[in-house]
């Protein structure tokens, strides 16, 4: 654990920057790893962005559509730049950027409820109820942390509700969360000079240590300290500047719609560029067991752009081959069409976007049955994979085994890659 | 709506400042007096010691050292900040101490009597409905043309203020009929409509993991994977709702109507008749379906119903379910030999299901009288005490304590029912973004968590903050500063109006120090700065 070390010699460097930070030294400081941020292509170091739908997205009114069949119901497709592949016609900006990654049509999950469904699907593990598993970005962050980051490694945009967790990596690896993207972080201004802040920080030692003696365990699991030292370096650092867009073009704005989706995918870029690892951007209101066509078309309007955006922006900036983007929910919807012209939810055969990061692109794998008779369908990704796949992307040995608090030893992902991504 | 708050937002604390003054100018009003006995104290004892008994060999089990015993103003917080989700006021704690000095023998003991007050004091009804709503509706607000949380939440605390027992409020909040307004117990049915119709997969599972402290949730598209319910089990109990009728005059129940499931697999539909998974001769043969299934999981051989309200409580009381490791409505099959649970669900069916009595009996525990102190030095040992109750566990305060706890902070003098208009108006305004901003875990506010750098900054940084502690005449920061007769005084007010203790020796010399070269103005920001400092200490924003 670090200490406030305000009241001691032994400076950390996180120390001397808020300090100097504090006292209009920052020329002083050390450049952050300029050249590390600049670096674009291959060579740079990688990172993920989750594009989070929330609730369950219907994979008919996406990525795998089946118009003039019974199960099609009234969604019809276009083409996209795979030659052959169409996808929902309610997509079209995203089908002129969907060659730049690749569909899974095939996904396939044993979880069929929503916060299970989840659970699965951003820890690559169904739940368990001796072991707390850690999220994709978590286990990125912990095993591939960007040293130089003075703001959080791992961020989750959006109200979803069950934002990316730390698991039994602890909860320091949980995603920091901003409800609504584009204005930077809300209470980073001190209320005092820095005298006052310098002297309330002393009082704060003084009460703690008359605190933890005996409460060590339990103090250190709090995280107090640790947040509130992490608060103070994130309130003097320039790294800030990641969470705004008043710098950018406002047609990119636009592009990107002003949504909490668009602004998310929009401040993803940017927290990319500033070498955060990981990112999920969430988007609530998939769960359509009624009226589903009207519902996916008023989602569609809002992911359309950011996502294609987000692909596009990537491209252009080339950021796309360092950086992993993954389009999904937590299942996919029945082909059945309910009685209230809603899907159910569908844990078999759903669909899911995930490229860049150096993956193959234009790739399609999977098929479903268009009559919706087979339930199973070709060429099954169990959910599993993404997560063995992304790991490995990243450099990281996603069989490598750690043991968890209650001694059990436990891989980072299980299942195989998907050979046809690499 | 967000103008709407900016212009109204200092009309909130000339507001605050106002009804401060009404509330120092107030008589001095004498605060409720202490019971002098409890309600059925006569076999309360022997409980108590079977607990206790319970709890020495379960820790004796893993090898565990003896409880610490906690200050008796350590215990006084945690117990306010249970029952009224709030610390306790300087004029609590003054009249606490008070009697503290002359009644050091008393039985029942002072904390026994104190937590009678805490539960005789409106506040806690008010306070333990909203947290057993978020296990019955959630915290969604669902479609306002047929529910309203609200009135639910209100409903739920008259039926505490009249101490009503548990399994009647559960019969009404499963079997009632009527309007979603008149009858606000329907809402817990209303509140599971989607659309134009009811969402029985969901209620179903919401009702099994309320009443019975279990989930099947899952069991709805396959058998569960741990447990031994099956996805017919699920469909069963959800057919007791298949005649739930939203009309007109609200919920009725509809002979004619029948549940009908979609097949997952073959996509057919078909009907399914209503059956119980276990316990089959408890089930009512009268009533409409809704209340065969009200009485089968209430019937008093359903261990479930009893040992689920006894894990709740005992959460809200100690910070973890019972079974810590795992998550409140998820508790194992009773077994086959009695538990800890059982000792007190039993007691508090034979008690004729009383909330007060269940939480008496546990407040009334040596646990609950433990220090949050103990031998661990490891993550592993520590792990080891809670899971054997070796020591009180710390929990983050969850979001509304600790707004409770800053708000209470400001006043010298207790925010309780007389001045509910403060309370409410300034919680409208704030609770909300607060507790947004802190992260509300809604239904699963029982879950351990560790605190967050947004809450730090929160705390740092927050307007909340700023206005609560700026020393003005009427607060308690301007009042502690410029009324203490001494800086001795000053600082000892300081803490126990913030964390309801005494500064250590070492704590008042440092604060003594700081404070002696300084005169006015400086000497007040320096309190200020003190209570800065105590709000974003790690004792201020856990229960320890």
């Amino acid at each position: 654990m670090e200490p406030l070390n305000l009241n001691t010699s032994a400076m950390t460097r996180r120390d001397t920057f808020r300090l100097s930070a504090g006292l209009g030294l920052s020329f002083l400081l050390p450049a952050i790893d300029l050249k590390a941020a600049e670096k674009r292509g291959i060579e740079r170091q990688k990172s993920v962005i989750v594009v989070w739908l929330a609730g369950g997205p219907s994979q008919l009114e996406t990525w795998d559509p089946h118009p003039g069949t019974k199960i099609g119901g009234p969604t019809q497709s276009l083409s996209t730049k795979i030659p052959g592949i169409e996808i929902a016609s309610l997509f079209p900006q995203t089908a002129e950027q969907i060659h730049h990654l690749n569909i899974i049509r095939s996904l396939t999950s044993k979880e069929g409820d929503h916060e299970r469904g989840t659970y699965m699907l951003k820890t690559g593990y169904r739940p368990d109820p001796t072991t707390f598993h850690p999220s994709l970005g978590a286990i990125i962050t912990q095993q591939a942390p960007n040293s130089n980051l003075e703001i959080p490694q791992h961020v989750s945009f959006g109200d979803g509700q069950w934002p990316a967790r730390g698991g039994y990596l602890g909860d320091q690896y949980d995603a920091f969360r901003i409800y609504d993207p584009g204005d930077g972080v809300h209470n980073m201004t001190m209320r005092v000079d820095e005298p006052r802040q310098k002297r309330r920080l002393g009082n704060l030692e003084v009460i703690s240590r008359a605190f933890e003696p005996n409460r060590r365990p339990a103090a250190n699991q709090s995280l107090h300290r640790k947040t509130l030292d992490d608060a103070l370096t994130m309130m003097s650092s320039e790294q800030l500047e990641a969470f705004k867009t008043d710098d950018e073009p406002e047609s990119l704005k636009k592009s990107y719609g002003d949504s909490r989706l668009g602004r998310g995918c929009l401040v993803a870029r940017r927290l990319v560029e500033s070498g955060v690892r990981a990112i999920e951007v969430s988007m609530t209101g998939f769960d359509t067991h009624a009226n589903n066509y009207e519902g996916m078309q008023t989602q569609a309007e809002i992911l359309d752009p950011g996502l294609s955006t987000l692909i596009r922006d990537l491209k252009e900036r080339d950021l796309l081959d360092s950086t992993v983007v993954m389009c999904l929910g937590e299942f996919g919807r029945t082909p059945n069409i309910n009685p209230l012209d809603g899907r159910d939810h569908w844990p078999t055969g759903f669909s899911c976007l995930l490229g860049g990061g150096g993956l193959k692109s234009g790739v399609v794998i999977g098929e479903t049955d268009p009559s919706g008779d087979q339930k199973d369908p070709k060429g099954p990704v169990p959910v599993e994979n993404l997560f063995a796949t992304i790991l490995h992307q990243l450099g990281i040995d996603y069989e490598k085994e750690l043991i968890t608090p209650i001694g059990r030893p436990m891989a980072l992902a299980q299942g195989e890659l998907i050979q046809q991504l690499l | 709506m967000k103008k709407l708050r900016i212009i109204l937002s200092p009309l909130i604390v000339v507001l605050l400042i106002s009804i401060m003054i009404g509330m120092t100018i107030r008589p001095g009003a004498d605060p409720a007096p202490l019971p002098s006995s409890i309600p059925d104290d006569d076999d309360f004892g022997s409980i108590v010691d079977t607990v206790n008994e319970e709890l020495l060999l379960r820790r004796e089990s893993a090898g565990l050292d003896e409880l610490q015993r906690a200050s008796d103003l350590t215990v006084l917080r945690r117990l306010s900040l249970s029952l009224h989700g709030t610390i306790p006021s300087l004029e609590e704690i003054r009249q606490f101490e008070r009697v503290q000095q002359t009644a050091s023998e008393s039985k029942p003991d002072l904390i026994t009597r104190w937590t009678e007050r805490l539960l005789t004091d409106s506040r806690f009804s008010d306070y333990f409905a909203e947290r057993l709503a978020r296990s019955l509706v959630g915290t969604d607000g669902g479609q306002f043309v047929v529910y309203r949380r609200d009135r639910f939440v209100d409903w739920l605390a008259e039926q505490l203020e009249s101490h009503r027992p548990w399994h009647d409020i559960t019969r009404d909040v499963i079997a009632d009929k009527g309007l979603w307004t008149g009858k606000p117990a329907v809402n817990f049915i209303t509140a599971g409509i989607a659309g134009d119709d009811l969402d029985h997969e969901e209620l179903t599972g919401k009702t099994v993991r309320a009443f019975l402290g279990q989930r099947i949730d899952c069991a709805q598209c396959h058998d569960h994977p741990f447990d031994d319910w099956k996805q017919s089990d699920f469909e069963g109990l959800a057919a007791f709702y298949g005649q739930v009728n939203l009309t007109l005059v609200g919920i009725e129940d509809k002979s004619s109507l029948e549940y009908e499931v979609e097949d997952h697999l073959s996509l057919e539909t078909r009907q399914v008749a209503p059956a119980v998974p276990f316990g089959l001769e408890w089930l009512p043969e009268q009533g409409s379906r809704r209340e065969q299934l009200a009485g089968w999981i209430t019937h008093a051989d359903n261990r479930r119903f009893s040992r689920a309200i006894t894990n709740r409580i005992w959460a809200l009381m100690l910070g973890a379910p019972y079974y810590s490791n795992i998550s409140v409505d998820d508790i194992p099959d009773p077994p086959e030999k009695t538990d800890l649970l059982d000792l007190l669900a039993d007691d508090f069916r034979e008690h004729n299901y009383d909330l007060r009595r269940l939480v008496r009996v546990i407040t009334a525990t040596d646990l609950s009288r433990a220090s949050s102190q103990s031998s661990a030095e490891t993550d592993q040992e520590y792990a080891i005490h809670k899971e054997y109750w070796g020591v009180f566990p710390m929990t983050r305060l969850r979001p509304e304590q600790l707004i409770g706890s800053m708000l209470q902070s400001s006043s010298i003098k207790t925010i309780d029912q007389n001045s509910h208009l403060l309370f409410r108006t300034m919680r409208f305004f704030r609770e909300q973004d607060f507790v947004r901003d802190y992260g509300d875990l809604g239904p699963d506010e029982l879950d351990r968590r560790a605190g967050t750098i947004t809450q730090a900054l929160l705390r740092m940084n927050g307007n909340l903050t700023k206005e609560l502690i700026e020393a003005n005449p009427f607060n308690s920061t301007g009042r502690v500063a410029n009324f203490s007769d001494n800086d001795r005084e000053c600082i000892d007010n300081s803490y126990l109006v913030c964390l309801t203790r005494h500064p250590t020796a070492d704590e008042m010399a440092f604060f003594e120090n700081q404070l002696a070269e300084l005169k006015d103005q400086q000497r007040t920001q320096a309190v200020v700065d003190l209570y800065w400092s105590l709000f974003n200490s790690l004792e201020f924003s856990w229960n320890h």
